[in-house]
């Protein structure tokens, strides 16, 4: 497949995420949007990935892998944030009876 | 075309289709649905790349833990029911403006780059088996691998701590 491709495929990814996130006002839509946003950078990595190693291989056998490694690591920060996200909601949802972003700006008061 | 390309198209119509669905669907319930979906066309990209432990983790690690927790949260907020106030249409417009020629700058910008006419490998190579992964994270990447577990640690602190009734 031309790298091409999937690059466009992940941009399309990425800019519907944009899209929700300045479209939405529920923060869990929001929150969702992000993971969106992540996982068309963890699809581009691994195409970029298998195209380094498609053009290294006969140098290095394991050329590319380090790309999948971030991808995993990617993973791992993802489900970090998602609890501590989820919890901030949470807390929020039990203060203020809402998941509205545009009740955060009374956070300040 | 070539089974491979049939897939592909398949799996990339699927995943934009789903992921505009995410964002337009009124119910919060229906956009984790078409999420999981999103993922799962995600991990059928990586089963073509041949990157098989990534698209395992992935079905389980977003479509199966991440996505629990969404809806859990959802259903734990009651928020399924009532509608959910919507922006204001211009602020609306506006935005899908903007993300539209965030689209268009990127696909402008990158259409005539020197990897444009450049190969990824799909269905072979074995860079993605969990044999070399597993050689990969435990010999050069030990020390982020021992990190992340702290932050996971750290991020299951925080949680509670925050998540507590005071």
């Amino acid at each position: 497949m031309p790298i091409n491709y999937y690059i466009f495929l992940s941009l399309t990814l990425f800019c519907i995420g944009i899209v929700g996130v300045l479209t939405r006002r529920n923060a869990i839509i929001i929150f969702m949007c992000i993971e969106l946003m992540l996982n068309a950078v963890n699809l581009l990595l691994v195409a970029f990935s298998k195209m380094h190693h498609l053009q290294q291989m006969a140098l290095h056998p394991s050329a590319g892998i380090d790309g999948q490694l971030f991808v995993f690591f990617i993973m791992v920060v993802a489900a970090a944030e998602v609890s501590v996200g989820l919890a901030i909601i949470v807390m929020l949802y039990r203060n203020v009876h809402s998941v509205d972003v545009n009740f955060l700006n009374r956070l300040k008061h | 075309m070539s089974v491979t390309q049939i897939l592909f198209w398949f799996l990339s119509v699927l995943a934009v289709i789903s992921a505009i669905n995410v964002v337009i669907s009124k119910n919060a319930v229906f956009s984790v649905i078409w999420l999981i979906i999103t993922f799962f066309s995600i991990s059928g990209h990586y089963i073509l790349l041949n990157a098989q432990f990534l698209a395992v983790v992935n079905i389980i690690v977003y479509a199966g833990a991440i996505m629990v927790l969404f809806l859990f949260v959802i259903m734990l907020m009651n928020l399924g029911k009532e509608v959910e106030p919507q922006k204001n249409k211009w602020l609306r417009l506006a935005g899908v403006i903007a993300g539209g020629c965030m689209l268009l700058v990127l696909v402008s910008a990158l259409k005539d780059a020197e990897t444009a006419n450049q190969i990824a490998q799909v269905k072979e190579g074995d860079i993605g088996l969990i044999n070399r992964l597993g050689v990969a994270l435990f010999n050069d990447y030990v020390v982020p691998f021992e990190i992340s577990s702290v932050l996971f640690l750290s991020a299951m602190v925080g949680a509670i701590v925050i998540g507590k009734k005071d």
